[in-house]
């Protein structure tokens, strides 16, 4: 099972490829919305890779409570 | 003994003979919108990829539309109104449900007394009505059909709600749709359509202010998720494979949508030059006018050629899809 460091990066990847931003800055802090500038088709987008790539199922209300990629990388290790 | 039926012999393929298509000629600029809602030009753009849309007057009706780009298909077709035997108008937006759009259509074009109806598969529409057409040609049961998408989704707004305001417009396209000669390629596949009635609430118009109501998260995600696998589905059905489709022509929801589907089709073997309508820009959203008002822009345009192989896919309200591989005329 990844642990949440796997995970960070992981969804950091998915961040890049969607939303054009660096990996690098996608760090547990980070707001997807205030700190990354995320709109909320890009977060379906990689609510959906996510999805793929962990196994988990993030549906569309469970996405709205995910505020930063800290609150991503629990949801998901939680759930997968 | 009891009479035997005969049934006509029919076609062993059907293709479009020819396309047109009718928009007003009023242009809605984002700027316009943003003085009527909180909105901008730049949010507009970056969430739906729409810059202006067509919009009608309150006198134009959709048969208005119909009738015009109904008129420029058979023209276009070179064919005259006494050549057509059915009429088909998918629209969602008549004025009222009775009477329908495609017999009056038909008599002000100068059809006389086709096979006419309208088919309500919202924005999936221009692919249901093609498929129809193409087996009732090839069944035998039609000679050459008329198929228009025609919408007047400015009828259904409320125009205080940005979220949906923004995105919609009016308009028509048409095509004529014949049996394909004998040594001709066949022009129309197989249509590979669905629905998922579970989700009839996504998209609807809303009995409180009859005005039209999406989830726009939750229609975002079956559309970029659920679309790539029907129109690959289509292009298996025609024998094809993703490489031969020349142009993709998705219904114009939102520009996301539109090239998260050319996206997951590249990445099932499509070309990274096949062309992807991108008509929303200045169309808006026109439901099932879209595909039809796309093909006819871009063949005015010279991005779609006479012979290329097009995959269409229409999806929307139901929720229902469909597509089909077709070759330009």
């Amino acid at each position: 099972m990844a642990d949440n460091a796997e995970i960070l990066s992981g969804l950091a990847e998915i961040v890049e490829e969607v939303a054009g931003i660096d990996a690098a800055d996608v760090s547990t802090e980070k707001s997807f919305v205030d700190d990354l500038d995320i709109d909320s088709l890009s977060m379906v987008e990689i609510a959906v890779q996510a999805e793929d790539k962990f196994g988990v199922k993030i549906p569309d209300d469970q996405l709205a409570e995910l505020k930063t990629v800290g609150d991503a990388v629990s949801y998901i290790a939680k759930n997968k | 003994m009891s009479g035997r039926m005969t049934l006509p012999s029919g076609a062993a393929g059907a293709r479009i003979l020819g396309i047109g298509s009718s928009q007003p000629n009023t242009i809605v600029t984002n700027d316009d919108l943003a003085e009527r809602v909180e909105t901008s030009d730049e949010w507009i753009r970056d969430r739906v990829g729409i810059a202006e849309r067509r919009i009608a007057d309150a006198d134009t009706t959709v048969v208005d539309m119909a009738v015009e780009a109904g008129g420029r298909a058979l023209k276009d077709a070179g064919l005259t109104p006494s050549d057509i035997d059915t009429v088909i108008v998918a629209t969602c937006t008549m004025p009222s449900p009775i009477p329908n759009a495609a017999a009056q259509t038909a008599d002000r074009i100068g059809i006389s007394a086709p096979g006419a109806f309208d088919l309500n598969a919202a924005c999936a529409g221009f692919s249901y009505a093609l498929g129809t057409a193409s087996d009732l040609v090839r069944a035998g049961s039609a000679r050459h059909a008329l198929v228009i998408g025609a919408e007047k989704l400015s009828d259904w707004l409320d125009w205080q709600d940005r979220s949906t305001c923004i995105i919609f417009a009016d308009g028509a396209g048409a095509a004529v749709v014949g049996a394909a000669g004998s040594d001709d390629r066949i022009g129309i596949g197989p249509v590979a359509w669905g629905s998922a009635g579970d989700l009839n609430q996504m998209i609807r118009i809303r009995t409180e202010n009859n005005a039209l109501f999406q989830e726009g998260q939750a229609v975002f995600r079956w559309a970029t998720t659920k679309i790539a696998p029907v129109a690959l589905r289509a292009i298996e059905l025609a024998g094809l494979t993703p490489a031969d489709i020349d142009v993709l022509i998705p219904h114009q929801a939102n520009l996301r949508i539109v090239d998260s589907i050319a996206k997951r089709l590249r990445s099932k073997g499509a070309r990274e030059d096949m062309r992807v309508a991108d008509d929303i820009v200045h169309s808006g959203n026109t439901s099932s006018a879209s595909i039809p008002l796309a093909l006819d822009h871009m063949r005015a345009e010279g991005r779609v050629c006479s012979g290329d192989t097009l995959l269409l896919v229409g999806f929307g309200a139901g929720l229902s899809y469909a597509s089909q591989v077709v070759v330009c005329p």
